[in-house]
């Protein structure tokens, strides 16, 4: 079976930029074209280009200082860019402030204020707009009511727990019927169990309303089961959009394999020499299965036989690592990870034959 | 939805001439920040800025002595008198009793600050504070009239020497050369004294401060490295402490070389700098001369804030 | 090995205990005898213990022209300057506390200055000053200096609530489509109120308490505090006099206690380095 490359919906791959999946029947809600900010000598974000779908969940993903929140503030317009071209809805919106943009962020810090009430919080936008106080705060109520926090109306900010602040962060940023909901790291505060649950209600609040996400983390995890599609930075450039699946399964270059899930980065003489593949190649470790002594692979599969050099339980699953001893392979160490369910590990030592699926094994750029 | 998303706008157009205002200064950062620091820097830089180069340009003109008009013509003849014996005495004085007094008060003022910064917590360092910056904050003025009441003869502190039958004690200091006087009240025992209290609290701030940042897990690797107490001491919370106390030296120097109204109110007819500043300024109208003396302070202090930081005093901060 | 003694964080020695008290109290004392002095029935000298107290001389205070005179004066120079500092020390606090530019630091410096330096530095180079652009003096030299000197005291505070104050709320604002004057008024004057509050009451206290430079601009004209340096060289009636401080002190004092509890939340206010 060949080998994929890094796949879309079929668009120009070039050396530099990322793919950008073009968006076809759908309208385009953020539109990049070649923009750059640069912070001195530092290019935070440099020539990106990206195409956002109106009504998506899409998360910007990348290590601390890659660009994703400058991309982020540019969308906002807390920044404007040093070049190239930024439209939302098909609006130029270079030059143009952050009041002036039907847009609204939900901040890392919630950033309320903190001299006003709750609801005065969120009718913030509507007071602005000069709707008069009953109106508004009729409709805060209900931006409330849609964010899960109805009672709170008359406490201020500082009386809040964190995730009941952060409700009142997003409902703020709804009462305005924004056409983007820009949302910086908002789960980066919250402890793991309340994480999880807002995950789940985010999601279902954007199907719900049908307003286009974007949402910027430096957890994997968190973009991988929210977004509809994702970008992944580093050091200001995109690497790869697409899907979650895509991206997992298919990740373009070492930088990607690495940080999102954990990969096996077979460089070209390996994987040449393990199965007559050309070019760098990433595999998943869960991808990989132990044969029984004397069972033989399938025909699709590849086989490499080595000696495991640590194990590692992981509750719910067991990680193995296989150094290869071949001659031309020494050196190279394979990742497994196998479900604890599969009864009982070989011992560290121990001599194994792993297989795995041609088709598991992607072909990435060699950057 | 897509439709819906595209006939509403994206981005706001038009508003009124504030708004608009508005979009100038959030797109250029610049032109704001320009206006904001204008109105202050036009001010300062007019006002005391040019004040300092009025003095400097007036240090170097001169007093005509029969028209007792000010001559705008360079010159170093007003610097020269400074160096009349007469000039020479009151300026040494002057720093003498700096020196003393920014001595006395590092003394004083490091057990207060010590146990401020190491033993006082909660409520009781609150007050600790308080009571430190309560007599900072009430007049100057009426805290050195205070003294003036204090050290009368025939006020407290002699009724006190009287009680404890110690006046020939006082009558002794009294005596002393130079030091000495009629009254504690005219002499430089007198002037010290206020000095010492009035200027007291600049100096505890700054040696609690650098003593508060000395971390108590220091003193006791120390005492576990096996130095006593003193040694510790002398050791690890002096040195540690020491940038508090050159800051606090300079305030106290500072501001006893420059200061003119204590001297005249409790102290001998002998002139300090401030006094004469004051006085050639005032009916005299010499401010050449004034200008003169008054630059001797500043470069003074800027000798000792560079042998300060020759010496390392401000490597800690 | 620890050395014996050494109990570092829980008692301190007596002698330490006994340094400190006595510190604190001769920093305290001389302001006590100042209200005592204003009892006293004895007029022309400090004897101590006091003959006798009265309420007299308040009354007599009271009805003193002069003390009048100085105390308007003196308000109204307060009144003026702190007007001029809290508006340049604002400007100034809004300029510095958020962005970072080339000078900043030599912005702050500035500012800093007028009061950092010993007061007859500034008194005679504002003289100076006068002197050479023949300004003759007024009600406006004296609130020149005091003015400038008073920038600073304001301008800490406003510094001190910015930098505190998280700087996404103003973008939170403007997210949400308010401009920069909707910004400062709905958002950024609220959470700064209290701290210009403190800044300009404490730059009352110090204008209408400013001596040292004040003689120098004052001319013929008479502060408040002026006044008292006039008693103190040539005394009239002392107990007046002592009636006048306790009532400087009442005036310095009440604004600038005030002026700590606004703005107690962990900062400590501008009100050192007078």
């Amino acid at each position: 079976m060949p080998l994929d490359r890094a796949g879309g919906e079929g668009a120009a791959v070039t050396s530099d930029s990322a793919v950008t999946s073009e968006p076809t029947a759908a309208a385009v809600a953020v539109r990049f074209q070649k923009v750059a900010r640069h912070f001195g000598e530092v290019r935070a974000v440099d020539a990106v280009d990206l195409a956002i779908r109106a009504g998506e969940f899409f998360a910007l993903l990348g290590p601390s200082g890659s660009g994703k929140t400058t991309c982020l503030r540019l969308v906002a317009g807390f920044e404007q860019p040093d070049a190239g071209h930024i439209e939302i809805f098909g609006e130029t919106v270079e030059g143009v402030p952050a009041y002036r943009r039907n847009v609204n962020t939900v901040f890392q810090d919630y950033a309320l204020f903190p001299h006003m009430t709750v609801l005065d919080n969120v009718a913030y936008a509507l007071r602005i707009r000069g709707l008069g106080k009953a109106e508004r705060h009729d409709k805060a109520r209900r931006a409330l009511a849609l964010v899960r926090l109805e009672g709170y109306d008359d406490r201020r900010p500082v009386q809040l727990s964190g995730g009941q602040r952060q409700r009142v962060a997003l409902a703020r940023a709804l009462v305005g019927e924004p056409k983007v909901l820009l949302l910086d790291e908002p789960l980066g505060a919250l402890d793991l169990k309340l994480r999880e649950q807002m995950q789940v209600e985010l999601k279902e609040l954007q199907q719900r309303l049908g307003i286009t996400f974007v949402f910027v983390t430096h957890d994997q995890g968190e973009a991988l089961s929210m977004s509809d599609r994702l970008a992944v930075f580093n050091e200001g450039r995109i690497m790869q959009v697409g899907t979650p699946e895509e991206i997992y399964d298919a990740p373009r270059n070492r930088f990607v394999a690495g940080f999102v899930g954990s990969s096996n980065v077979l460089e070209p003489q390996v994987a040449d020499a393990l199965c007559g593949t050309r070019g760098l190649c990433s595999l998943r470790p869960e991808r990989v299965r132990l044969l029984a002594p004397g069972e033989a692979a399938a025909p699709e599969e590849v086989v490499a036989e080595g000696r495991v050099t640590s194990l590692q339980f992981h509750g719910a699953t067991r990680r193995l690592a296989v150094a290869l001893p071949a001659t031309t392979l020494t050196g190279t160490t394979l990742h497994v990870t196998l479900s604890s369910a599969l009864g009982l590990p070989p011992q560290a030592g121990a001599t194994v034959r792993l297989a795995w699926p041609r088709s598991a094994m992607h072909a990435m750029d060699d950057v | 939805m897509a439709d819906a998303a595209l006939t509403s706008n994206a981005v706001e157009r038009g508003g009124g001439g504030l708004r608009r205002f508005s979009d100038v200064l959030v797109t250029r950062p610049r032109l704001l920040l320009l206006i904001l620091l204008a109105p202050p820097l036009v001010w300062l830089g007019v006002v005391y800025l040019g004040s300092l180069f009025a003095l400097l340009l007036q240090s170097f003109f001169s007093i005509d002595e029969f028209s007792g008009l000010i001559q705008h013509e360079f010159t170093l003849k007003t610097y020269g008198e400074l160096l009349q014996p007469a000039n020479l005495d009151i300026i040494l004085r002057t720093v003498t009793m700096a020196a003393c007094v920014t001595l006395a008060s590092a003394a004083i003022a490091f057990p207060i600050a010590y146990y401020a910064a190491r033993y006082a917590r909660g409520r009781w360092k609150a007050l600790f504070y308080l009571a430190v910056m309560l007599p900072l904050w009430s007049s100057y003025l009426v805290r050195v009239y205070s003294w003036k009441l204090i050290l009368a003869k025939e006020g407290i502190l002699n009724w006190v020497f009287a009680e404890l039958h110690l006046t020939w004690l006082l009558d002794v200091l009294l005596a002393l050369p130079v030091i000495g006087g009629p009254s504690l009240s005219i002499s430089y025992i007198g002037t010290f004294l206020v000095f010492l209290y009035i200027w007291l609290p600049f100096m505890i701030l700054p040696i609690q401060a650098s003593l508060e940042r000395v971390p108590g897990s220091l003193i006791e690797a120390s005492g576990d490295l096996g130095a006593t107490p003193r040694q510790a001491f002398a050791t690890v919370i002096l040195p540690l402490a020491l940038p508090g106390i050159v800051a606090g030296s300079i305030f106290t120097f500072s501001l006893t070389l420059g200061d003119y109204i204590i001297p005249q109110i409790v102290g001998s007819s002998r002139l300090f700098i401030g006094q004469a500043v004051y006085t050639h300024q005032g009916t005299a109208g010499n401010i050449p001369l004034a200008a003169a003396f008054t630059v001797v302070p500043i470069v003074i202090m800027g000798f000792y804030l560079w042998g300060a930081k020759k010496l390392g005093a401000f490597n800690a901060l | 090995m620890r050395s014996s003694g050494q109990t570092t964080g829980t008692r301190a020695s007596t002698g330490l205990k006994v340094a400190a008290a006595a510190g604190l109290a001769f920093l305290h004392l001389p302001l006590l005898l100042i209200f005592l002095y204003a009892f006293t029935t004895e007029e022309k000298s400090y004897q101590f213990p006091p003959p006798g107290l009265t309420f007299k001389w308040f009354a007599v205070a009271w009805a003193r022209d002069d003390i009048w005179a100085a105390i308007s004066l003196s308000a109204q120079v307060a009144a003026v300057s702190t007007l001029i500092a809290m508006l340049l020390g604002t400007l100034a606090a809004g300029a510095v506390a958020r962005s970072r530019f080339f000078g900043r630091e030599t912005v702050s410096l500035l500012i800093i200055l007028p009061i950092a330096l010993p007061g007859i530095i500034t008194g005679i180079a504002l003289r100076s000053a006068f002197s050479l652009a023949e300004i003759p003096f007024s009600f406006w030299t004296i609130v020149l200096g005091h003015a400038t000197f008073c920038v600073v005291v304001v301008y800490n505070n406003a510094v001190a609530r910015l930098r505190r104050a998280s700087g996404s709320l103003i973008e939170a604002s403007m997210d949400l489509g308010a401009d920069g004057f909707q910004t400062f008024r709905l958002v950024i004057l609220p959470n700064l109120a209290t701290a210009l509050l403190a800044g300009g009451m404490l730059a009352f206290a110090l204008s209408f308490d400013e001596v040292i430079v004040t003689t120098f601009t004052a001319g013929q004209q008479s502060t408040l505090p002026i006044w008292m340096l006039t008693e103190l060289v040539r005394p009239r009636q002392r107990p007046v006099t002592n009636v006048v401080a306790v009532f400087v002190i009442a005036v310095t004092f009440i604004p600038i206690l005030a002026a700590y509890y606004l703005t107690r939340e962990g900062q400590h206010s501008g009100g050192e380095g007078k």
